[in-house]
């Protein structure tokens, strides 16, 4: 029989949060799917109790928790310490936690201390035969694969957006503490803050319903033989700020901005959408002044409907990578959309 | 006293992203089709935290670059004529499978024990380098398991940016949730950090410096310990290409305000 232990963090303001959330979901119908195998939550914070409460009536056998000062934070040394003990605790079979930064830095050296196994960035988690079954992608999103281990304890880490979160009434958890001896060496790291682009370098909105690209043509000579230097970044910031995307980028538009070749300045390597990039999750993608190739592509797999704008009608994304490709100078374009969406 | 840093950066083959990929099964579990015959490079997060541990290196003097590295001896040797002009390390390779259907688990160990044997390699000085995630399996988890494994519980991943202070501490900016970095200082080495880009451009080729790590990746080559690198207790059920691909309609002719006027339809469905 196997003992399902759905691990995650509690937020600084005593919630859950919606990676969270889905991933309770996911570890409940697993363990339903397992012949009603237990689900024990195990949470990790400064206080959890307020948490506990907010999926007390999820069904969860026992509610677990690591609480204390020491593990507010996001750091390696007693997020693995708080994990190992929660898994053994629990006598946990199968460990599902969100892929979040937090638990992704974390749960493979987590797995390696248990003596188990891990599977990172699955996108779904289903049970065939009694036997539950992970997908999750390879080379970079290029091929996914469905599969199954043999080895105990088990570690998957689930990507968000990949299933829906839990919504249920809040109650009274019977909150059990777990203790954990910190040696003074998982203290060594100190966690001093965060720093985020200045507000008006904040492009990235990760649950933005559009993704906005904007690729190398915007800074390449025009039909006039000129850069737009001015006009290229006001016609993207405009359009971010009235219509809320978050920005992507390719490759090229990004090692641009790096070597100083400022035409887009906000443009840094975290908005990279691709092979080497990130692999965003938004109902909606626009792309434009963007080739579309191979290794950007990839970046879309978990983007559904996808428009173009480019000039190049034979661009890469003609090729059955996109819904619609208008091919058209993404400047006139652009320049009309901010009128009409700043209309609105 | 000794100065400088032990610098052991962990990478190895993918083959180029410019290149089809096709799953195929083969008796071994799923690989690639011609994977032989796929053009090989340095994993791209891997190559940041190897030109970050040159950078490192040449700022701080009496410090040392290896380069540790898994994966069949010719894919080895074809990747070094790409990266061994770049910057100056010491190669210890390996010789076994390397691709995404091998298990994390099994490379990590092998990578652990190969650090474990550098002669000489001193952990008050070590940092232990590597992309935060492959370009093959994309799990991000060979790392961690080789911090654990050498006793490393400092451990940072998704890296842009490395500081050492005069003063032996150190910070870090680990890529997080939302386009935002979190901060964090540590008391000292040992560390291990999974690199995402960083901040370093892509060295030119040097010919002298080519040369100079010729003369270790040859002999480190032809003594690469085979290892066997499997993916044992996995069952794959299936690996396949994704199905969908669109019927892409290409709108020619149309006015800027027209295509504008369309776009900002589909935006508000
Ligand atoms: C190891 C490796 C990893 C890589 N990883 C990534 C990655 O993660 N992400 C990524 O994006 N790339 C990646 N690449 C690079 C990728 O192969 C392409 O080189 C890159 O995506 C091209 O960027 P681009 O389309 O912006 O530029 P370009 O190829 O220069 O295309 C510019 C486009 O703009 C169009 N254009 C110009 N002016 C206009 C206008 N006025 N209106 C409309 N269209 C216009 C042109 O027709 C052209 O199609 C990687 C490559 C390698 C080798």
């Amino acid at each position: 029989m196997e003992t399902v232990l759905f691990l995650t963090s509690v937020e600084p303001d005593g919630t859950l949060a919606k990676p969270a959330l889905e991933t309770l979901n996911a570890a409940l119908s697993l363990a339903a799917g397992l012949d009603n195998a237990p689900l024990i939550v195990g949470l990790v914070g400064d206080a959890a109790q307020s948490a506990a409460n907010t999926i007390a009536t999820c069904g969860a056998a026992t509610f677990l928790a690591v609480t204390g000062g020491d593990f507010t934070s996001s750091r390696y040394a007693t997020d693995a310490a708080a994990a190992e003990a929660l898994a053994k605790a629990a006598h946990a079979t199968v460990i599902i936690a969100p892929a979040t930064s937090r638990w992704s830095r974390v749960m493979a050296g987590v797995a390696c201390r248990l003596g188990g196994r891990i599977d990172t960035h699955a996108t779904a988690i289903t049970v065939t035969s009694g036997v539950p079954l992970i997908t999750r992608w390879y080379y970079r999103q290029r091929m996914v694969a469905t599969q199954h281990r043999a080895q105990r304890p088990w570690v998957i880490t689930l990507d968000p957006g990949c299933a829906e979160p839990w919504n249920g009434s809040a109650g009274i958890a019977q909150l059990e503490s777990v203790t954990v001896n910190l040696p003074a060496t998982a203290k060594r790291t100190t966690v001093v803050g965060l720093q985020s682009p200045a507000a008006d370098a904040q492009t990235i909105r990760p649950d933005a319903k559009l993704l906005f690209v904007a690729g190398a043509g915007w800074t390449k000579k025009q039909a006039d033989g000129q850069i737009h230097a001015e006009e290229a970044p006001k016609l993207i910031l405009d359009f971010l700020k009235s219509s809320q995307a978050s920005l992507g980028g390719t490759k090229s538009v990004v090692d641009l901005s790096g070597e100083g070749e400022a035409v887009l300045p906000f443009m840094t390597h975290l908005n990279q959408v691709g092979q080497t990039g990130a692999t965003p999750r938004h109902a909606k993608g626009l792309a434009t002044c963007c080739h579309g190739e191979e290794p950007h592509v990839v970046g879309w797999r978990f983007v559904n409907e996808r428009r173009v704008i480019n000039t190049d009608p034979n661009c890469s994304w003609t090729r059955g990578k996109a819904d619609v490709v208008y091919v058209a100078d993404a400047f006139a374009v652009m320049r009309k959309l901010n009128e009409r969406v700043a209309k609105k | 006293m000794s100065t400088g840093y032990h610098i052991v950066v962990c990478g190895s083959v993918v083959p180029d992203p410019l290149q089809t990929l096709e799953p195929i099964a083969s008796p071994a579990g799923p690989a690639l089709k011609n994977e032989l015959m796929l053009p090989a490079i340095l994993d791209p997060w891997a190559s940041h935290s190897l030109y970050e541990a040159a950078h490192l290196a040449k700022q701080n003097p009496g410090s040392k670059v290896w380069l540790v590295s898994l994966g069949p001896k010719a894919k080895l040797q074809q990747m070094m004529m790409n990266i061994a002009q770049k910057v100056p390390f010491e190669l210890v390779a390996l010789d076994g499978l390397a691709g995404g259907f091998t298990e994390a688990f099994e490379v990590a160990f092998a990578l652990s024990d190969a650090i474990q044997a550098i002669p000489g390699l001193d952990r008050s000085r070590l940092l232990v380098f590597g992309g935060w995630e492959s370009a093959s399996r994309g799990a991000g988890a060979t790392l961690q398991i080789i911090g654990e494994r050498l006793g490393i519980s400092d451990q940072f991943q998704g890296v842009d940016q490395l500081t050492l202070n005069p003063d032996g501490t150190l910070q870090v900016l680990e890529r997080i949730e939302g386009g935002k970095h979190q901060v964090s200082t540590c008391a000292g080495l040992p560390i291990l950090i999974g690199w995402a880009t960083g901040n370093l451009r892509e060295p030119p080729n040097n010919p002298q410096i080519g040369m100079a790590n010729m003369r270790t990746v040859m002999p480190a080559l032809q003594r690469a310990k085979p290892v066997k690198i499997g993916a044992e207790g996995v069952t794959y059920a299936s690996v396949t290409l994704p199905k969908q691909r669109r019927e892409t309609k290409v709108v020619k002719s149309m006015s800027p305000d027209d295509i504008a006027k369309e776009i900002a339809t589909w935006i508000n469905q």
